[in-house]
C-alpha cells in the first residue's frame, strides 16, 4: 500500500511537502491507522494523533483522499492502493497531520456545553421518560473529532464567528434535553447572523461524520425553535 | 556549562490525567478557591475512560431490590478476598450518591418507563449475598457509558473554568528529600517540546492503566502507565501488579472491547460444537460469572480443542436472539464495532471473541481518601505527604485480585471525588506556603531527554516495545506457568537494559511523538517489570493470577498485598484490610459462581 502523507515541521521545513511511504501489509492490518503505524515504524518523525483505535476518542481525524474521516475505523479494504493523507482542512497545522484545534474547541465552549438546571437537585435522579431520553440520541454520541466542522465551507470562511456543525449539534443536544432549563438563553446565544445562520445546508458535515450523526438536521431543529419563539 | 533553570509555575494542586477520576477530582477542586492545573497528554475527552461501555455500578434498586451490602459482598468475593474491605465498603456506600450526581450533571442515562435510570445485570453482581439471582446494578447509557460520563465530566469542568494543560505530559515527580513530600512535577509541553516544573502543594496522579504492556489489549495507545513510571522512579512501591484482568470478550485479532453488557442483556458464549460451555464452569451465573472465571473457561475451551474458526483460536459470542430492537437500542456501539472489527453483524452472526488484557487491578498504593501510602519505618502504610492517586493507576484496593465489571467507572468517580475532597482538606488543615524546590529539581528528567536528543544510534523504540509486549503476552497470560514466569523475568530484564540504549531519529522540538513514545516506553517497562516479578513471586492462584503449579488460593501464606520497588527489583508485602468501616468482616470462602 502506498501512503502519500502531508509533512511539515516548522523547526526545519520552509514549506510543507508530500512524502510517500510504501507499507507492506499483513493480515492483522485492517484499518488505515494500522498502515500509518507501520509508516511511523519506518520513519519515527511522522507525526499524528491517535489513541483508542476504535472510533470513540476522536484523535485521529484527518483528510483521507480528500474526505475527512477517522483513520482507525477506515478499512484498508475500502481504500484504493494509493492513499493521500492531509491534515484536517482549515485549521492551522502544528506539524504534519497534527492541527491546532483551539478555534474548534472555542466554538464548542461558546454554546455552554453543559446542562443548565437551576432547581435544587432532588435527592435521587431527575426523572426523564424513555421518549424524552430518546431525543438525545444522535446528539450525545459526538466525539468532537472535528471532521464535520473542518469539512464545512462556512466554518472555513468564518471559524471565529460561525459555531460550526459540531458546536451546533451540541447546542441542540442541550436544547433537546428535558432536564435543561436554558432554552431562551441558548437561543439568544445563537441568534446572530453568523453563529447559527451561516449554515447554508451544504451538508458536508453529514457526509463525513464518522459516527453517522446529522448536524444539519440538528441545526434545522434550532432554526425551528427560533422561528417558533418569534411567532 | 550551567544550564538555565527550568521555568517554574506555581499551583495549589495539580491533577495529572484528565480521564474519569482526574476530571472528577478537578471538579471537586474547582469548587474550592484553590489554584488548580489539570495536565493531560491528550485532549480530555480523548482519555480512555471514553471507551468504557457497559455501565457504572450503583445499587439504585430501580429494577428489583438492591443495597450496598450486597454490592459490597459481590465486590469482596469478586476480588477473591484480596480487596481491602474498608475501601470496598466506602466505595459501595458512596455509589448511589456519585451516580445521582452524574445524572444531575446531565449524564444522559438510559431510562426505565418510571423515568428512573436504566440498569442491567453484569458479571458477578448478585442479589442477597451471592444468590443465583443477578442484581440489576449497572447504570447504563446504551453501550457508551464511559463516553457519556467522560463528556459530562468535561462539560462540568468547562462550566467551572478548570485550567487544563492539554497535550502536556508529566514525566517525573519532584520530592522533598527531607521527608519525601511531593512538591511538584516535571512536565513536557508537547507542542513546543519545552520542559517545565509545575510546583504544587498537592499532586494527584490519575494517569490510568498500562494495558499496552501486552500484545493483545483492549487498551488505547495512550495507556502506558505514566503515573506508575513516575511513582516507581520516585522510589514509591507499586501494589498487586501481578493482577491483570483479561476481559472475556475482546474482538478476536483486533483486541477491541465488546462489553459484558452483551451478556448482561442475554447474550452468551458458544464453542465450536455450539455448546453454551459456561454452564459447565459456572452453573449459577453462567456467562455472568466474574471475568477471571469466564476468561479461564474460554482459554480452557480453546486449549482443549473446542475453539472456533479454522485455527480453533477464538469463541463465539451469540446475541442475535436478542433481536434487532434490543441490539439497536441497548448495544448500538457494539454492533458498529462487531461489523467494523469482527466482520460480523451481531443481528445475524455471532461475534468472534477471545480473552484480552483489559484492566490493571494493581497500582500506586493509596488509602480510601486517595492519599498515597508506602512503608516507612515499622509502618506499612505511612502517608506520602502531598501525593494522591485515583482511578486505574491507583490501588486502593477495591478490586483486589479481580475487578467486577462496572466497578471501574464507579471507582473513578468515588475516589476521584474523595481525593479532591482530601486534597482540599489537607491544604486547609495545614495552610502552608509552597516549599522551596529541592536543589537540582527536574535535572534527572532533563538528562533523560538530553540523552534521547543526543543519541544517534542504538535500539529502535518500536522494536523494544514490540518485544516487551510479546514477552508479556507469552509469559504472563490467563494461565501462568512457573518456567514461563522465570524466563519472562529474565527477558523483561534484558529488554529493560536494551531500553537504556534506545534512540529516536526525530530531533524536532515541535510535537515530537517519537520522543513521547520513547518516554512512554520507559513507563511501560517499569509496569511490565513490576507485573512479572510480582507474578513470579506469588505462589498461589487468586483472581486473575492462575498458576499451573499452585492451582489453589492460599490464604494462610498469600492473603497479602504485593509491593514492588524499582530499586533492586525488590518485593515487600503488606496485610489486606479485612475489617470494613461499619459492618462485619466478609470471611474468605471458596469462590464459585
Amino acid at each position: 500500500m502506498k501512503l502519500s502523507i502531508y509533512r511539515y515541521d516548522p523547526d526545519k521545513d520552509a514549506k510543507p511537502y508530500m512524502k510517500d511511504y510504501e507499507v507492506a501489509l499483513d493480515h492483522a492490518d485492517r484499518m488505515l491507522l494500522d498502515a500509518m503505524v507501520k509508516a511511523k515504524a519506518q520513519d519515527d518523525s511522522l507525526s499524528f494523533r491517535r489513541s483508542c483505535r476504535e472510533g470513540v476518542c476522536g484523535s485521529d481525524a484527518m483528510n483521507i483522499n480528500g474526505k475527512n474521516g477517522l483513520a482507525c475505523i477506515t478499512k484498508i479494504a475500502d481504500l484504493p492502493e494509493h492513499v493521500t493523507l492531509r491534515p484536517l482542512p482549515g485549521l492551522p497545522v502544528i506539524r504534519d497531520l497534527v492541527v491546532d484545534m483551539t478555534q474548534f474547541f472555542k466554538q464548542y465552549h461558546s454554546i455552554k456545553p453543559y446542562l443548565i438546571n437551576n432547581d435544587p437537585p432532588p435527592e435521587r435522579e431527575r426523572l426523564q421518560s424513555p421518549e424524552e431520553r430518546e431525543q438525545l440520541n444522535g446528539l450525545y454520541e459526538c466525539i468532537l473529532c472535528a471532521c464535520c466542522s473542518t469539512a464545512c465551507p462556512s466554518f472555513w470562511w468564518n471559524p471565529d464567528k460561525f459555531v460550526g456543525p459540531a458546536g451546533l449539534l451540541q447546542a441542540n443536544r442541550f436544547l433537546a434535553d428535558s432536564r435543561d432549563q436554558a432554552t431562551a438563553e441558548r437561543l439568544d446565544n445563537l441568534e446572530d447572523p453568523y453563529r447559527l445562520f451561516r449554515c447554508h445546508t451544504i451538508m458536508n458535515c453529514v457526509d463525513v461524520c464518522p459516527k453517522n450523526l446529522n448536524p444539519t438536521r440538528a441545526i434545522g431543529h434550532i432554526k425551528d425553535l427560533m422561528v417558533k419563539r418569534s411567532v | 556549562m550551567a544550564l538555565t533553570p527550568l521555568p517554574v509555575r506555581k499551583f495549589d494542586a495539580i491533577v495529572v490525567g484528565a480521564g474519569g477520576s482526574g476530571m472528577r477530582a478537578a471538579l471537586e477542586l474547582a469548587r474550592s478557591n484553590l489554584k488548580v492545573a489539570v495536565l493531560s497528554k491528550v485532549f480530555p475527552t480523548r482519555s480512555h475512560t471514553v471507551a468504557a461501555q457497559g455501565g457504572i455500578a450503583a445499587p439504585l434498586a430501580n429494577s428489583g431490590e438492591d443495597n450496598w451490602h450486597w454490592h459490597m459482598y459481590d465486590t469482596v468475593k469478586g476480588s477473591d478476598y484480596l480487596g481491602d474491605q474498608d475501601a470496598i465498603e466506602y466505595m459501595c456506600r458512596r455509589a448511589v450518591e456519585v451516580v445521582v450526581e452524574l445524572e444531575h450533571m446531565g449524564m444522559p442515562f438510559d431510562r426505565l418507563e418510571s423515568g428512573k435510570i436504566y440498569q442491567r445485570p453484569f458479571g458477578g453482581h448478585t442479589q442477597a449475598y451471592g444468590s443465583a439471582k443477578m442484581a440489576m446494578r449497572a447504570c447504563a447509557v446504551a453501550d457508551r457509558t464511559g463516553h457519556a460520563m467522560l463528556h459530562t465530566l468535561y462539560q462540568q469542568n468547562v462550566r467551572s473554568n478548570t485550567q487544563f494543560f492539554v497535550e502536556w505530559m508529566a514525566l517525573d515527580l519532584i520530592r522533598d528529600p527531607q521527608d519525601g513530600a511531593v512538591v511538584g512535577v516535571v512536565a513536557l509541553e508537547m507542542e513546543t517540546g519545552e520542559l517545565s516544573i509545575l510546583q504544587a502543594k498537592s499532586v494527584l496522579l490519575a494517569t490510568g492503566g498500562a494495558g499496552r504492556i501486552y500484545w493483545a489489549t483492549t487498551n488505547a495507545f495512550i495507556n502506558t502507565g505514566d503515573g506508575l513510571g513516575m511513582a516507581a522512579r520516585a522510589g514509591l512501591p507499586l501494589e498487586d501488579m501481578e493482577f491483570w484482568q483479561f476481559h472475556p470478550t475482546g474482538v478476536a485479532g483486533a483486541g477491541v472491547l465488546i462489553t459484558e453488557g452483551v451478556r448482561g442483556e442475554g447474550g452468551y458464549l458458544l464453542n465450536k460444537n455450539g455448546e453454551r460451555f459456561m454452564e459447565r464452569y459456572a452453573p449459577n451465573a453462567k456467562d455472568l460469572a466474574s471475568r477471571d472465571v469466564v476468561s479461564r473457561a474460554m482459554t480452557t475451551e480453546i486449549k482443549e480443542g473446542r475453539g472456533c474458526g479454522p485455527d480453533g483460536d477464538f469463541l463465539y459470542l451469540k446475541l442475535d436472539h436478542l433481536g434487532p430492537e434490543v441490539i439497536n437500542q441497548r448495544l448500538p456501539g457494539i454492533r458498529e464495532i462487531a461489523i467494523k472489527f469482527g466482520n460480523a453483524d451481531p443481528v445475524r452472526d455471532p461475534v468472534p471473541v477471545v480473552p484480552t488484557v483489559h484492566y490493571q487491578m494493581g497500582g500506586i498504593p493509596t488509602n480510601y481518601m486517595g492519599q498515597v501510602v508506602a512503608p516507612e519505618g515499622a509502618g506499612k502504610e505511612a502517608i506520602v505527604p502531598g501525593l494522591y492517586a485515583a482511578g486505574e493507576c491507583s490501588c486502593v484496593s477495591v478490586h483486589g485480585a479481580n475487578r467486577l465489571g462496572t466497578n471501574s467507572l464507579l471507582d473513578l468517580v468515588v475516589f476521584g471525588k474523595a481525593s479532591g475532597e482530601q486534597m482540599i482538606k489537607d491544604m486547609r488543615l495545614h495552610p502552608t506556603p509552597h516549599r522551596t524546590l529541592p536543589k537540582g529539581a527536574g535535572e534527572p528528567t532533563r538528562e533523560r531527554l538530553a540523552r534521547l536528543d543526543s543519541a544517534n544510534s542504538g535500539e529502535r523504540v518500536v522494536d523494544v516495545l514490540n518485544d516487551l509486549r510479546r514477552t508479556m503476552q507469552a509469559h504472563c497470560g490467563v494461565f501462568r506457568f512457573p518456567e514461563d514466569l522465570i524466563k519472562g523475568v529474565q527477558k523483561v530484564e534484558e529488554i529493560a537494559s536494551r531500553a537504556k540504549r534506545i534512540f529516536i531519529q526525530d530531533k524536532s522540538k515541535t510535537f515530537n511523538t517519537a520522543r513521547v513514545e520513547a518516554l512512554e516506553l520507559e513507563n511501560l517497562i517499569e509496569t511490565a517489570m513490576a507485573t512479572i516479578v510480582s507474578a513470579e513471586a506469588r505462589k498461589e492462584s487468586r483472581g486473575a493470577q492462575a498458576r499451573s503449579d499452585f492451582p489453589e488460593r492460599d490464604d494462610k501464606n498469600w492473603m497479602k498485598h504485593t509491593l514492588w520497588y524499582k530499586e533492586g527489583n525488590r518485593l515487600d508485602y503488606k496485610p489486606v484490610h479485612l475489617r470494613p468501616l461499619s459492618v462485619e468482616t466478609m470471611e474468605p470462602k471458596v469462590r464459585t459462581y
